[in-house]
């Protein structure tokens, strides 16, 4: 007896909202990876000296460059948030027989995540 | 069968477009059209049993229980994965509904699937209680004792009907059915996690492969779909990291003894 197999169109990620979510969480990887690889290139410029350094900093300040910054700072904030989110799925705690419940797991990475993000602030912007 | 007594009338209907399927006469199915009536307590399986039983008895699928723990009613809703037992007429009303057969297996005939793939890779992942040799207890011996709290570490991952909604739901078995599968891992898992079991090591070399638990891309709907709670995405990724603390083990400690 035949059977019959519906094939899988490239477009299967279309066809529900959440399949587009998760294209967009594996999407936000290039960005994450595309700013890790921007940071190394600020530390070298940082070795070759402090005239090439500040030319770097001018061309930072440029619009297109301001907009890329923009755009990342978008995808790896849902990147970010996505994976906390999930995180406590993974990381199953207990209590005796009680499981620590999920939102404590996640409160403790947001409330770590804020509390670095407010440290950095204050090394940068110097308060 | 439908207790006719129950009905709660409303003298309307409702349109069901479902997948149809059959090798004999053609080699792709097509949609075919039926209208039924539309009663408030009617489940997507009350309304496809009508059709088999007053408008075409041609119509196959498979069902049984009716109250959602035999897992074989499992349909296509709307292109969502879901059990026709659980799922109503009045949640749709009065839109059309469309039923195909289950995502990612193939098509025998009408909402019909193919789940031998799905059978063999249960059966691989050895969803049962293994023991050292040696270390079996006999009958007189009495039962393997668990505390409440040994049995809530995987007690959520017991539920499973295998109902294979999860498989239908995932677009990594869609396109690759080499895949293990979620309700085949969340079980070997299941037993992993039992303190009376013994079979880890036994489970690790499929669960552990490419085909089994790296396959996955954590798209997270097999847990969006599951009737019954079971969360596979999260037995996945827990197992993802029990393999990587075993892979760092054996290159830090190369002289461990292995159980």
């Amino acid at each position: 007896m035949s059977t019959y197999l519906k094939p899988v169109p490239n477009t299967w990620w279309l066809k529900r909202k959440p399949y587009i979510l998760f294209m967009i969480r594996e999407l936000t990887s290039i960005f994450v990876a595309g700013y890790c690889i921007f940071l190394l290139i600020l530390i070298f410029k940082l070795g070759e000296g402090s005239s090439s350094y500040s030319n770097f900093i001018t061309t930072l300040q440029s619009p297109t460059s301001i907009t890329l910054h923009i755009i990342s700072l978008i995808f790896v904030l849902y990147h970010t948030i996505t994976w906390f989110n999930l995180t406590p799925k993974i990381l199953v705690l207990y209590r005796g027989e009680e499981r620590i419940s999920q939102r404590l797991v996640a409160g403790v990475f947001y409330f770590t995540w804020t509390a670095v993000s407010v440290v950095v602030a204050w090394l940068v912007l110097g308060f | 069968m439908v207790n006719r007594n129950k009905k709660i009338e409303t003298g309307e209907t409702m349109q069901l477009e479902i997948l149809r399927y059959n090798p004999e006469v053609a080699t792709e199915p097509s949609f075919q059209m039926y209208k039924v009536p539309f009663y408030e307590d009617w489940s997507i399986l009350d309304a496809v049993n009508h059709i088999k039983n007053e408008i075409d008895g041609t119509l196959s699928y498979r069902w049984s229980c009716q109250m959602g723990v035999c897992g074989s009613c499992g349909i296509m809703i709307n292109n969502i994965p879901k059990l026709s037992c659980g799922t109503f007429l009045r949640d749709y009303y009065p839109n059309k509904i469309s039923i195909e057969p289950l995502d990612g297996f193939p098509v025998e005939k009408d909402l019909i699937s193919d789940i031998d793939d799905f059978l063999t890779k249960l059966t691989d992942i050895k969803p049962y209680i293994i023991r050292n040799k040696g270390e079996e207890k006999s009958l007189d011996e009495g039962e393997y004792r668990q505390s409440p709290a040994e049995l809530a570490q995987f007690k959520q991952y017991s539920m499973c009907i295998n109902c294979m909604l999860c498989y239908a739901a995932c677009p990594v078995y869609a396109l690759d059915s080499t895949f293990i599968g979620p309700a085949a891992i969340a079980l070997g898992q299941r037993y992993n996690m039992d303190s009376r079991d013994q079979g880890r090591e036994d489970r690790q070399e499929l669960i552990a492969s490419h085909e089994g638990i790296w396959e996955c891309t954590f798209v997270g709907e097999c847990s969006a779909v599951c009737p019954k709670d079971v969360d596979p995405a999260a037995a996945i990724q827990r197992a993802k990291v029990s393999s990587t603390i075993d892979w760092f083990k054996d290159v830090l400690i190369p002289w461990r003894k292995k159980k």
